[in-house]
Formats: C-alpha cells, sequence, structure tokens
C-alpha cells in the first residue's frame, strides 16, 4: 500500500500525454516513410513499372522433377517412371467450369475422386495455371478427346510420367506406392515444391523417402497473349530430379521367400547382422501395388479389403505375435549375462514346474520332464521349466530390462514409417494397462515368450541379428544407397551401430550359440531336420506360440496338424554360418502347428538361396565336409511334427501329475 | 425472472440504438474506412458481390459488438482482465497441445466454427499489462518492466511457436506500447533496444527456414519465381504502375490478369494502389493516421492508468497493421500475413479490430469531465 501512496497521478497523466504526442510523432514519421515509398514507386519508378505491367505477359509454369527411381542391392529396378497421359484444364481460360466438367464427362469418364482433388487443387493454383483432372488416359479416351477437343478450350492433354513397378507384389510391402495427391496432402505439402506434381508416396519406402525421391521442380517461363494463352517459351530452368534409391534387399532372395509361403499368410525378415541392412522382408498374402497409382477401382479395392488374409497388412512390420520359444536364448543369454546362470548349470525337468509353495503347475512339453538339462540342451530341446525358474530367479525386472536392449518393446528404428511397437512383459507396461498388480506366475510365462509378449517379425529378426552380430545393435535399414542421376556413383547411407555391444562377456556369447546350433545339430535339436546338405553351420531356434488359452480339453485329444494349425503360431529363427554370422532371418506363420516343421523349411529356403547369390562360398566360415550319401541334397521330408515341441502354460487340474 | 431479464435486456438494447456512447469523429473515420474496404474488395474481387455481402455482414456484427463493449464501463473491463489474459493464454496452450491447421498449428475447431486463439491475444495483451501497470508507481522500474515483459513474453512465445511470426510480433508491439506510454525512462529503453538488437543474430538462428527464406526473398526476390519472391515483384508492379493518379476504379490489370496473388486479402492493398494511385494512397494513409491520431486522443482524456495505456496501446497497435501490411505491398517488408485493417477481405480481423475500438468508445464515455 505504501507504493499507491506515493503514485502520483497528475504526474502520470502529464507523462503519459508527452509519450503519447512521441508516440504520435514517431508514428506520423514512419507513415510519411511509407508514403515516400509509395511515391518512389509510383512517380519516380512510374514509368518503368507501366511498362513491366504492359509488358506483363510472361508468367512462370512449373516443371515437376522426374521421381528418383527404386532399385534393389544389384540393380535390379523396382520402381520405374514411364510416360502416359492426363487431361489438365487452365482454369483461367474456362468461363464456367460446372458446366464443362459435365461436358467433358461424357467424353471422357471422370468419377468423383478425380473431381474432389481437381476441386481442391483449383482453389490453391493460380487460375493461369493448369491443374491436372484425370489421369493416366487410355488410348481410347485420348481419341474421343481428341475428336471432342474444339468442344473445351483450356482442356489439353498432356504427357507426364507415371510409376510403374515391375515386381509388383514381391516388394508391394516394402516398396509401397504412390498416390495420386489428395485434399489432405494440398494442406500438408510444400505448395511450391509440389507445383506441377501430381503423385505422392502413400507407403514404404516411396513415403518414407519421399523427400529424397521428390527432387526440386524447375520452372519455365512463357509469354501468353492478351486472353492469357501460352504464346512461346521463352527459357527454362530445369528441374532437378529426386535421387535414385538402392535397397538393400536382394530381390531373387526376396521372390524366393514370398514363393516359400505357398500363399499361407506370414511374414519373413532377413537382416545382415553385420550392418543391420534388411536383406529379405515379404508378407504374405500380398497385392499389385500398380494398382494404386492411378487410384484404386472401387472393385479392386473391395477385394483387397474384404480378403480374410489381409493382404494390404504389412505384416512384418505391423503384425504382432507372441514370440513363444524363439525367445529363450535371449532369455539365456540374459541369465548369463545377469550373473544368475553358468552355462554348465543345470535344472532338472520333470514335466511340470512349480511356483515354491503354489499349487498350480507349469508344464513341460515333454511328459515326465527332459531330466537334468544345462543351458545349451535346454535352448537344443526347448525345455521349458529351464526358463521358467531362471524367469522366476532373476524376476521380471531384470529381464525386461536386459530384453528392452534388442528392441522389444519399442520400434526397431527401422527406416520405414509405421512400425508397430509390440509389448515386452514388464510392471510398468502392466500398470499402464490394467489395475492387477504383477503377478510371480507372469514372469513364469514371460520366460518362455508367453503371456502379455507381442513382437513384430521385423523385431524379432532385428533381435536375432544383434545377438548374432556378436551384441553390436545396428538399427535395421531397407535402404542402403542413393544416387543423384542415372551415371553418378552410388552414395552408401551411413548406419552406424547405435551404441556399444549389448553382450558383456564373449563366453556367454558362445554359450549360447552353441545351444542354437544344437537346435540344428543335436540328436534332440527341435531343428534337426533342417541341416541336411547346408554346406555351412547353422544355428536357430523353434518357436510354437498358443494363439488362445486353452478352455477345453479338446486340446488333449485332438492332435492332428489342422486342429493345431488353427491354434498355434508357428515361428522359426536362425543365423547362419554359426562361426561368423552374415544372416539372420526369422519367419513366421500365422497358422502353422508347429515351428521347425512348418516355418523351418521356409527359413532354409531362404537360406539356401541366400548362399547361392553369395556365389556358394562364404569367407570365414567353416565349410562342412560334404554328405557321404548319394543324395548329396535330400528334398526336407515333410515331417510330421516331433513330440518335444514346447507347450506352455497349461494350468494343471490342483495337485494334479501329467 | 424471465420477465424481469427480458426487460431489462430491451432497455438495455435501447440504450445502445438511442444514446449511443460512441465518439463522433471516431466513429466517422472507421465508417469511411470500412466504405473503401467494400469499394476496393468489389473492385479486387471481379465484381463478386457474394464476397462484398459477405464482408459488409461481418462489418455489421462487428458494429453491433462495437456498440455493445461500448456499454461496458473500463472499471468492469479492467476487473476481468486477469481472467481474460489467462483464459486466451490458456487456449494457446490448448491448441499448441491438441490444434490443427496446414504445417503451422493455430486453429481450433469448435465444431461450427474454426478459431484462432492467438487474435485474441491481440486485445487482451495490452488490456493484461495496462491491468498491471494501473496500480503501480509510474514511470515503471526494473522489476515492473521485467513482470510485464514475463506477460509478454509467454503468450508471445506459445504464437511464434506455431510457428506465425507475424502474429506474435503484433501482440508482442499491443504490449510493448502499453509499456512505452506507461512511461518507461528513455534510458531504460535504449538498453533495452540495444539488448533486443543484440539478440538478432540468435533469433535468426531459431527461425524456421521457411521464414528465413522470406526475409532473403526480400533482398532477391527474383531468386524464388514460384513464390513469394513473385508476390513482392508482381506487388510492387501493381504499385508503381498506378502512378500518381492510378488506373481507376475497377481497372487494375494486376488483378484483373492474375499476376497479383491473394488480391482481396493481404495484397489487397496493391490493388487499391493501381486504381487509385499516390493521391489515393496518400488519402488513405492520411485516414489511418487521423483514427490513430482519434485514439491517443482519447487515451489523453481517459480518466485513469488502466484506460489510458490500453487506448494508448489498441491505437499504436492500429499503426503496425498498416505499417507492416503496407511496408510488405510496396517491397519494403518480408511477406508476412497481416491483413490490412478495415479493408483486406476477412472475418476474424474485422470483427476483432471493431471489439477493441468498442473498448475504445467505452473509454472514451467515461472520460474526465472537464470543469
Amino acid at each position: 500500500m505504501k507504493r499507491r501512496s506515493i503514485k502520483d497521478t497528475r504526474h502520470e497523466g502529464a507523462l503519459f500525454r508527452r509519450r503519447a504526442l512521441v508516440g504520435f510523432a514517431l508514428i506520423v514519421v514512419s507513415l510519411g516513410l511509407l508514403m515516400a515509398r509509395f511515391a518512389y514507386l509510383q512517380v519516380v519508378r512510374h514509368d518503368e513499372f507501366v511498362t513491366r505491367a504492359q509488358n506483363n505477359r510472361v508468367k512462370p509454369r512449373a516443371i515437376p522433377p522426374a521421381r528418383g527411381l527404386i532399385y534393389d542391392r544389384n540393380g535390379v529396378l523396382l520402381a520405374d517412371n514411364v510416360p502416359a497421359f492426363r487431361l489438365e484444364v487452365v482454369p483461367e481460360q474456362v468461363k464456367d467450369m460446372p458446366a464443362l466438367l459435365a461436358q467433358l464427362g461424357r467424353v471422357v469418364p471422370l468419377d468423383h475422386d478425380d473431381l474432389d482433388a481437381f476441386a481442391k487443387q483449383l482453389k490453391q493454383n493460380r487460375r493461369f495455371e493448369s491443374v491436372p483432372l484425370k489421369m493416366h488416359l487410355t488410348e481410347d479416351e485420348i481419341d474421343r478427346f481428341a475428336v471432342n477437343r474444339w468442344r473445351f478450350p483450356g482442356v489439353d492433354v498432356v504427357p507426364y510420367l507415371t510409376r510403374r513397378y515391375p515386381l509388383g507384389e514381391a516388394f508391394a510391402h516394402v516398396v509401397g506406392y504412390v498416390g495420386r495427391i489428395d485434399a489432405d496432402d494440398v494442406d500438408r505439402l510444400d505448395p511450391v515444391r509440389y507445383k506441377g506434381t501430381s503423385h505422392v508416396g502413400r507407403s514404404g519406402v516411396e513415403r518414407s523417402y519421399e523427400d529424397m525421391l521428390h527432387g526440386q521442380p524447375g520452372y519455365e517461363l512463357v509469354e501468353v497473349n492478351a486472353d492469357g494463352r501460352t504464346q512461346r517459351v521463352l527459357e527454362t530452368h530445369a528441374p532437378t530430379p529426386g535421387s535414385n534409391l538402392y535397397l538393400s534387399i536382394d530381390s531373387r532372395l526376396q521372390r524366393a521367400a514370398e514363393a516359400a509361403f505357398e500363399g499361407r499368410p506370414g511374414a519373413a525378415v532377413a537382416i545382415d547382422p553385420r550392418n543391420g541392412q534388411v536383406l529379405a522382408m515379404v508378407s504374405v498374402p500380398t497385392f499389385d501395388p500398380n494398382l494404386f497409382v492411378n487410384g484404386i477401382s472401387q472393385v479392386d479395392y473391395d477385394a483387397l479389403t474384404h480378403n480374410p488374409d489381409k493382404p494390404l497388412y504389412n505384416r512384418a512390420l505391423r503384425g504382432v505375435y507372441p514370440p513363444g520359444s524363439t525367445v529363450k536364448p535371449l532369455v539365456g543369454l540374459a541369465g548369463l549375462e545377469t550373473g544368475f546362470r553358468k552355462p554348465q548349470d543345470t535344472v532338472f525337468s520333470t514335466g511340470v514346474f512349480y511356483i515354491p509353495g503354489q499349487s498350480r503347475g507349469y508344464r513341460d512339453d515333454v511328459r515326465g520332464g527332459s531330466g537334468r538339462v544345462n543351458l545349451m540342451q535346454a535352448i537344443e530341446q526347448s525345455v521349458n521349466t529351464y526358463f521358467y525358474k531362471l524367469a522366476l530367479d532373476m524376476g521380471i525386472d531384470r529381464l525386461s530390462s536386459y530384453l528392452a536392449k534388442f528392441s522389444f518393446g519399442r520400434p526397431t528404428g527401422v527406416d520405414l514409417i509405421g512400425e508397430a511397437s509390440g509389448v515386452l512383459p514388464s510392471r510398468a507396461w502392466k500398470a499402464a494397462h490394467s489395475r492387477e498388480p504383477w503377478y510371480p506366475g507372469e514372469t513364469v510365462i514371460a520366460g518362455i515368450g508367453q503371456g502379455y509378449w507381442a513382437v513384430t517379425p521385423l523385431q524379432l529378426a532385428h533381435a536375432i541379428a544383434t545377438f548374432a552380430g556378436h551384441g553390436i545393435p545396428y538399427e535395421p535399414r531397407v535402404v542402403m544407397a542413393t544416387q543423384q542421376g542415372m551415371d553418378a556413383p552410388r552414395k552408401p547411407l551411413p548406419n552406424p551401430p547405435s551404441g556399444p555391444s549389448l553382450i558383456a562377456n564373449p563366453a556367454d556369447w558362445d554359450a549360447v550359440n552353441q545351444g542354437m546350433q544344437m537346435v540344428i545339430y543335436g540328436a534332440k535339436g527341435t531343428g534337426r531336420t533342417l541341416a541336411a546338405g547346408f554346406p555351412y553351420l547353422m544355428a536357430g531356434k523353434s518357436g510354437t506360440a498358443e494363439r488362445f488359452s486353452r478352455t477345453t480339453n479338446a486340446y488333449d485329444t485332438n492332435r492332428n496338424t489342422a486342429y493345431l494349425a488353427s491354434r498355434h503360431r508357428a515361428w522359426f529363427v536362425a543365423y547362419a554360418p554359426a562361426d561368423n554370422p552374415q544372416i539372420a532371418v526369422a519367419v513366421l506363420l500365422e497358422s502353422g502347428a508347429w515351428g521347425a516343421s512348418a516355418s523351418g523349411p521356409i527359413v532354409r529356403k531362404i537360406l539356401d538361396v541366400w548362399l547361392a547369390e553369395q556365389g556358394g562360398v562364404l569367407a570365414g566360415a567353416t565349410r562342412l565336409p560334404a554328405p557321404t550319401t548319394a543324395a548329396a541334397r535330400t528334398p526336407l521330408p515333410a515331417t510330421t511334427p516331433t513330440d518335444d515341441e514346447e507347450i506352455p502354460v497349461a494350468p494343471l487340474p490342483e495337485g494334479g501329475t501329467p | 425472472m424471465i420477465e424481469m431479464l427480458y426487460v431489462r435486456g430491451r432497455r438495455f438494447l435501447r440504450r445502445i440504438m438511442t444514446r449511443p456512447r460512441i465518439d463522433l469523429p471516431l466513429a466517422t473515420g472507421l465508417l469511411l474506412l470500412a466504405f473503401i474496404g467494400l469499394v476496393t474488395l468489389y473492385s479486387a474481387g471481379d465484381g463478386n458481390l457474394a464476397l462484398v455481402g459477405g464482408q459488409a455482414g461481418r462489418f455489421a456484427l462487428g458494429g453491433a459488438l462495437l456498440l455493445l463493449i461500448s456499454r461496458i464501463p473500463p472499471q468492469v473491463l479492467r476487473s476481468w482482465t486477469p481472467w481474460l489474459y489467462a483464459g486466451s493464454t490458456a487456449l494457446l496452450v490448448v491448441v499448441a497441445v491438441l490444434g490443427e491447421g496446414r504445417g503451422s498449428i493455430r486453429w481450433l475447431d469448435l465444431g461450427v466454427m474454426r478459431f484462432q486463439p492467438s487474435e485474441l491475444l491481440k486485445l487482451t495483451m495490452p488490456m493484461m499489462v495496462a491491468w498491471y501497470l494501473h496500480p503501480r508507481r509510474l514511470p515503471p522500474g526494473w522489476g515492473d518492466i521485467a513482470v510485464v515483459g514475463l506477460l509478454i513474453a509467454i503468450p508471445a512465445g506459445l504464437i511464434a511457436e506455431q510457428p506465425d511470426l507475424g502474429t506474435a510480433v503484433l501482440v508482442t508491439a499491443a504490449g510493448t506500447f502499453a509499456l512505452f506510454l506507461s512511461g518507461m525512462a528513455w534510458w531504460r529503453i535504449g538498453v533495452l533496444l540495444a539488448a533486443v538488437g543484440g539478440m538478432i543474430p540468435v533469433a535468426w538462428h531459431f527461425l524456421h527456414q521457411y521464414q528465413r527464406d522470406r526475409v532473403l526473398t526480400l533482398l532477391n526476390p527474383e531468386s524464388d519465381p514460384l513464390g513469394n519472391g513473385w508476390h513482392i515483384i508482381q506487388s510492387q508492379i501493381a504499385v508503381g504502375s498506378g502512378g500518381i493518379f492510378g488506373k481507376g476504379w475497377q481497372h487494375s490489370t494486376q488483378s484483373r490478369l492474375d499476376f497479383l496473388p491473394e488480391h482481396t486479402t493481404d495484397f489487397i492493398f496493391a490493388v487499391f494502389s493501381e486504381e487509385f494511385g499516390l493521391v489515393g494512397v496518400a488519402a488513405l494513409i492520411t485516414l489511418y493516421a487521423f483514427i490513430i491520431g482519434r485514439c491517443l486522443w482519447i487515451a489523453m482524456e481517459a480518466r485513469e492508468t488502466y484506460s489510458r495505456l490500453l487506448a494508448g496501446a489498441i491505437g499504436m497497435s492500429f499503426f503496425v497493421y498498416v505499417f507492416v501490411n503496407g511496408g510488405m505491398i510496396a517491397g519494403m517488408l518480408p511477406v508476412v500475413g497481416v491483413p490490412l485493417p478495415l479493408i483486406s477481405y476477412g472475418g476474424t480481423s474485422a470483427v476483432s479490430l471493431l471489439v477493441a475500438f468498442g473498448v475504445l468508445m467505452s473509454i472514451h464515455a467515461n472520460r474526465k469531465r472537464h470543469a
């Protein structure tokens, strides 16, 4: 209150008056300055501007850049530009636009999408700039328009470049496709950079690398007459075409992987552990991306969206599935690295595991158990009890914080948009999604990749690749190099490791690697049928995850393959050569009876084709002696499911024994 | 109860109609400006009557709000001020969190209409600064200056972040004018200006690339023939070719032949200059100067500090609009989206300006009584 008593209102009034006058004086001076500028333009430079206004017959016209091409790692063309024709309208030359569109629609059919996009772009453009109306005219449409052309001043057939995907379906989920710029895109895109451009990347590499692929538009200065019609081109500033991209994917490997699924829904991802380069990424079934480029017809679109196998769904990137036993090697690694286990420590498997003090049982899949097993044997035979106990001993916090380093529960950072995160079971995740506390039983089943677990095929491939690469983490990349212009050298895109190795002790790696080799070569290995004839050491792990929890006894009585396939997700992960890993693969079948017998052969096929692509010889790896039998490479037997697959989480009746 | 409200409401409306508390010279100036605006818009919009009708409707709405607000005494406005300021700043935060807009996030979608909260700050900002300085001892010391600086910086920062640099500058200017008018010592002004000058290289570093491009384009318009450079060149051709007496109403070739972009909104001044020449420009600027001068006169006549500072700040920020828009048209200032007050087509700007003038009318009605 003291301040207020000092407040001198009369003095303040006078002060304000002085300030207001000074302010007004400054304003008048500034406005005078503005006037002076106008006088300079309107008097001093008047003649010059009058001439320029009269000669103002030159208008700039944008020339859209050619979109960068996309190749596979060997230079096979995956996305091409081909010439086509489209209808364009110059708005200022049209007196009555609705009438024109109505009449034109009778000559060349125009659908809703054409008209919507046209209306939106009409508002964005200057009136003398032509606006595309209909893309990809057929020969027939061009002919019919040519006959009627005199009726439509301001409308013209204009050549342009459209996108074509020669390998279509095999790369639909990776390369993606471009689509016509629609109303939403117009709001999003830089109007200057996209002036004259009609298409933009919609999915896959086409979308995530849009910035590089697009390029910079050029322009030409054209002279127009008093009606605004183009007379001649005065000068041309060429556009800068977009960069060409080289994928790290090998198209032959990609196509072989896709074929190996024989149409069964699933996904496969192969990664080079030495640099994170994606060598194949397949989601089955797939679709023809060429349908989308110039607007897909309603019939085609309905066929894709109503297909129960969802061809548009990118399973490799977005599909999340319980990983099942494929995470056991990494759980074992976590036990070694955190000091809870030594490789030779053993656990006695009786066929059922109990949390001390609880009566609920957790099953092994071999009735009566597998006996005393160490880590390597536990991986070889996929012994649940070993990992139940290990998870319980470590506790969920240590387990999930170790596995988080392998990008479970978060995006891998691949250079494609729309990657799913999956779920890594943890207290934090459960607290965010449920009011229930964390139960020890959930720790137990997390140890064998069940429960809340959810991973994408890409995540699993990335985790196995990271392990195979001795723990050095690389973010997965599908694009490995760019090229500015046809004859320029390829410029590799750097992809340094995102951190130091995740594995502190090399001996831990050796132990888990040995266990994963025993899966393939061990007498009781779950994948022992897969090794025949492969000239280098393989290492792998099967996984069979349940899609539903068991509510009836049907499971125990009904053991035919078709029934099991309807209940199981079949995984197989592998890397080779085990003594110097150069490829890591993860394969998922959405409906497979058993991981090893259903998905294993697909993995093997991918490895075979990959090896052939390397010339059949790998550097720095032991070559296995050729088999002595005459049939050097026996076809893989159509195995019946081996009994030693893992079947988790079956609560036994109280006090029951298997 | 309802009966009573109805009767009181009718009485209130009748008072507004029969005994409007308005300042006649200011009202005349505004009416003249609105008329010039509609005439120019008719020409710039290629004789589109719907466009002119819509704008006239918005003037009518703004005028009604002006009359309504002129009845609210400044003391009442002052008591609302902290709430209005806090509310509009909170809306900015909401926009920052969930707003939508093209590239920059400025709009709130209310379902019925889209709404730009930063527009509110153009009025609530000087209100808040005036409210804060009202009970203080003036001229303000460093402490009060710092508080006012914070009051300005928070919303201005949020708006600049959207990013909407044009509005951020206008809002900052409105608050700063109130501080200037409060009598802040010249040497303090000098120190602050020097500090701001030193910050310019740093600020340049924080600008978005497109904002830097706009400034650079001003220096070399030919470098950007498809974007802003084109706007600058064509606008100057329009102004320059108008000459002293202009080409006459509806004879702007630059606008007719579509060389001039945005010729009903931000660049309408160029159409006006082309059609009415230097003479027209001089008349229009004189009219603006008259309106600003009248605002400052009303401010000097005001009874207390709050009203004085608020009226003065509104008048001076009106000047900023004119100067920034005119400077852009004449190629002196970069291309920023600031409309020419009451001439450019656009509802939000016209209505919010007339609301601000309603506040001025209220201040005028409650002026000092001269003996």
